[in-house]
C-alpha cells in the first residue's frame, strides 16, 4: 500500500510539473508576449522596457523555473488588467466556483445514486428506461443551452429564481442543477453496473436466505460495496467540473473563477490565465490521487497495476 | 455425396461476418433511424447553397427579428430572421457545415493521435505505456475548455484554429478505450502466430491488430465527433470559437440570449439541431456497437 502510493504521488507531481509547464509555454506559443503587451504603434525602445520589466529577455527555461518556484509558494506575479497580484484575485474568486462545484456534485449523487440502485433492482424496467433517456439527454444537450432553456423557464416565465448573480441561495440552483445533470449519467451507469454485478455476489445470495429485507440486502449489503467506485469517480467529476464551470458561470453571471478565467482570456491577462490553468489542474490532480489512493486502500486488488 | 464436400456446403452457407452486420443492422432501429437523420443532415448541409432561401450573410435591418412561420411569421423567411435580419433558415443550414465539418475535422484528428498512442501502449506495454499513461493524465489534467479558450484567443477564431485545438485536445478518449483493447488482442493467439511467422511491425498492427479493435474505435470516434461538436458550439458561444458572421450554431444561440424574453425561438432553433445531430451521432455510435460487436455474431 505504501509502496503503490509513493508510485501514485511521484505520477501525480510528474504530471503537476508537467502541466505547470506547458500552462507556462502557453503564453510564448503565440509569439514575443512584449509585443502583443506594448499595443499598436510602441517603439522598439517601449518594447525592450516591458522585456526587462518583466524579465522576458531571460532564457526561457530560466523564465519557466523562476515561475514555477514563485508559484509553488503562491506568488503567480501581478494581473497585467487588474495589476493586483493575481493569486488575490483567485482566492477572491474560488470560493464561488467551489460551492458550485460541491453543491452540484452532490445534487449529481443525491439524483443519480437512487436512480442507479433502482434501474439496477429492475432491469429493463420503465424506470431503468427513464434513466437511459436521462443519460442519453444529457450527452446530446449543450451545458449553455440547457442553461439558457432553464433561465427562459424559470427566471422569464415563472420569476421564480433569478438568472444572474452570486448574491443568495436561489442564485445556485439553477447553475447547480445545470453543472449537476452533466455529472449524472456517468454516477448512474456506474452505479447501476455495481449493483448488478454485486446483487449477482454469493454473500448477497446468503442474504437473503437469511431473510433479511429487501431494502437491508440493498441499502446495507449491496450499496455500501457498489458505491466505492461511484465515490472515487465523483471525486474525479468534481475536478472536471471546477474546469468545466467556466460555460456555466458565464450564462449566469456567477463571478467565480471560471468567469475569471473567461474575463482574463478576453483581456489577454496572462499571468491570470497560467494561473487559472494550474489550479484547476491541481484540483483535478489531487482528486484525482486521493481517489486512487481511496480505492487501492478499500480494494487491496487495485494495488497490483 | 462425400463428407468434405459436405462441409464446404455447410461453410458456403454459413454467412460472412459482413452479411451478418447488415442482416443485424437491418433489424436495428436505433440505427436506421440515426442513419437516416445523419444522411438528411449532411444532405441538408451539403446542399446548403442550393436549398436556403437567402444569403446567410445577407443584412436586412428593415426586415430584422422577424418572427418564424409557426409564430405567425411569413413563408419569405420560414424561421424568421436574426437582430441584423439575416435570413435564420440559411444561417442554420450553412451552420450544420460548420458543426459537421469540425465534427468530422477534430475526430480526424485527435482519433490519428489517440490510436497511434493507445495502440503502440497497448501493443508494446512496459515503457512504451508509461509514456502513454503519463501522456493520457497530462491531458486529463488540463481543463478542456479553459485551454482550448486560451489557445483560441492566442491563435485567432478561424475555423482552422478551432478544428487544430479540438483535434489536438481530444484524444484522450481514443488513446484510453484503445490501449486496453489492444492489450486484449495483444494476448490473442493470432498475434503470436504472426509474430513466429516473422510479420513485420506496421503489417501486424495494421492487418492483425486494428480489424480487431475497430469496433471500439468506431464508437469512440462517434462519441468524439459529437464532443467536439458541442465544444465548438460552447466556445463559440463565449465568443471565442469561430468569428462572426460565421453562422455557427453555438454562435446564433450566442446572439440570440440577449432575446432571450421576447424572442425565444432565437436561441430553441440551433439548440434544438444541436441535440438533434449530436443525439444522431450518438444513436449512430451505440448502433453500430450493437451491430459489430463479435460476440452474438452467429
Amino acid at each position: 500500500m505504501f509502496i503503490y502510493t509513493l508510485k501514485r504521488l511521484l505520477l501525480a507531481v510528474l504530471v503537476a510539473v508537467t502541466v505547470s509547464f506547458i500552462s507556462f509555454s502557453l503564453l510564448f506559443l503565440a509569439g514575443d508576449p512584449a509585443i502583443a503587451m506594448a499595443g499598436e504603434g510602441a517603439t522598439e525602445q517601449d518594447i525592450e522596457a516591458i522585456r526587462s520589466l518583466y524579465g522576458f529577455n531571460r532564457p526561457f527555461v530560466i523564465q519557466y523555473l523562476d515561475w514555477l518556484l514563485r508559484a509553488v509558494s503562491g506568488d503567480f506575479g501581478d494581473s497585467f488588467y487588474f495589476k493586483t497580484p493575481v493569486i488575490d484575485l483567485i482566492a477572491a474568486h474560488l470560493p464561488v466556483t467551489m460551492t458550485l462545484g460541491v453543491l452540484a456534485i452532490t445534487f449529481a449523487l443525491c439524483v443519480a445514486v437512487p436512480l442507479g440502485v433502482l434501474a439496477a433492482t429492475r432491469p429493463n424496467s420503465f424506470v431503468d428506461r427513464l434513466c437511459l433517456f436521462f443519460s442519453v439527454m444529457g450527452q446530446a444537450m449543450p451545458s449553455f443551452w440547457f442553461g439558457l432553456v432553464l433561465i427562459m423557464i424559470f427566471s422569464i416565465w415563472f420569476r421564480l429564481l433569478p438568472a444572474s448573480g452570486a448574491d443568495t441561495w436561489k442564485h445556485f440552483v439553477l447553475p447547480t442543477i445545470v453543472l449537476g445533470y452533466y455529472a449524472m449519467p456517468a454516477i448512474m451507469r456506474l452505479t447501476r453496473a455495481g449493483m448488478l454485478e454485486v446483487l449477482s455476489a454469493d454473500y448477497i445470495r446468503t442474504a437473503r436466505a437469511k431473510g433479511l429485507s429487501q431494502n437491508k440486502i440493498l441499502f446495507k449489503h449491496a450499496l455500501r460495496n457498489a458505491i466505492i467506485p461511484v465515490v472515487s469517480l465523483a471525486a474525479v467529476q468534481l475536478g472536471f467540473m471546477l474546469g468545466g464551470s467556466i460555460v456555466v458561470e458565464s450564462i449566469f453571471a456567477l463571478h467565480g473563477a471560471g468567469f475569471l478565467a473567461w474575463e482574463s482570456i478576453a483581456r489577454n491577462d496572462f499571468p491570470t490565465i497560467q494561473a487559472l490553468i494550474l489550479v484547476f489542474s491541481m484540483f483535478y490532480i489531487v482528486f484525482t490521487f486521493c481517489a486512487d489512493v481511496a480505492n487501492a486502500w478499500l480494494d487491496p486488488r487495485m494495488r497490483v497495476n | 455425396m462425400s463428407v468434405s464436400s459436405q462441409t464446404t456446403q455447410t461453410l458456403l452457407k454459413s454467412p460472412s461476418p459482413r452479411d451478418v452486420i447488415l442482416l443485424r443492422a437491418r433489424g436495428h432501429l436505433g440505427l436506421l433511424f440515426s442513419l437516416s437523420i445523419m444522411g438528411t443532415l449532411l444532405f441538408l448541409a451539403v446542399a446548403a447553397p442550393l436549398l436556403s432561401p437567402h444569403d446567410p450573410y445577407l443584412q436586412d435591418l428593415a426586415n430584422r427579428l422577424q418572427s418564424p412561420v409557426f409564430l405567425g411569421g411569413s413563408w419569405e423567411h420560414p424561421l424568421g430572421t436574426d437582430h441584423l435580419g439575416r435570413d435564420y433558415l440559411s444561417r442554420l443550414l450553412y451552420g450544420a457545415q460548420i458543426s459537421l465539418l469540425i465534427g468530422f475535422a477534430a475526430a480526424l484528428i485527435s482519433g490519428l493521435i489517440g490510436t497511434t498512442l493507445g495502440v503502440l501502449a497497448g501493443y508494446f506495454g512496459g515503457r512504451v505505456d508509461l509514456i502513454v499513461t503519463f501522456l493520457i493524465n497530462v491531458r486529463l489534467a488540463m481543463p478542456v475548455v479553459l485551454v482550448a479558450l486560451a489557445l483560441v484567443a492566442l491563435f485567432g477564431g478561424s475555423l482552422l484554429v478551432v478544428i487544430l485545438v479540438l483535434g489536438l485536445l481530444l484524444w484522450d478518449r481514443f488513446a484510453v478505450v484503445l490501449r486496453s483493447a489492444t492489450m486484449q488482442v495483444r494476448s490473442m493467439e493470432y498475434i503470436a502466430a504472426g509474430q513466429i511467422l516473422g510479420t513485420r511491425l506496421p503489417r501486424l498492427l495494421a492487418k492483425d491488430v486494428l480489424p480487431n479493435i475497430a469496433d471500439s474505435l468506431i464508437v469512440i470516434i462517434t462519441l468524439e465527433m459529437a464532443h467536439a461538436i458541442i465544444l465548438e458550439a460552447a466556445l463559440s458561444f463565449l465568443g471565442l470559437g469561430v468569428q462572426p458572421p460565421v453562422p455557427s450554431w453555438g454562435l446564433m444561440i450566442s446572439e440570440g440570449k440577449e432575446m432571450l424574453f421576447f424572442q425565444p425561438w432565437l436561441i430553441t432553433i440551433p439548440g434544438i439541431a444541436l441535440f438533434v445531430l449530436v443525439l444522431a451521432i450518438n444513436m449512430l455510435g451505440d448502433g453500430l456497437r450493437d451491430v459489430s460487436a463479435p460476440e452474438g455474431r452467429n
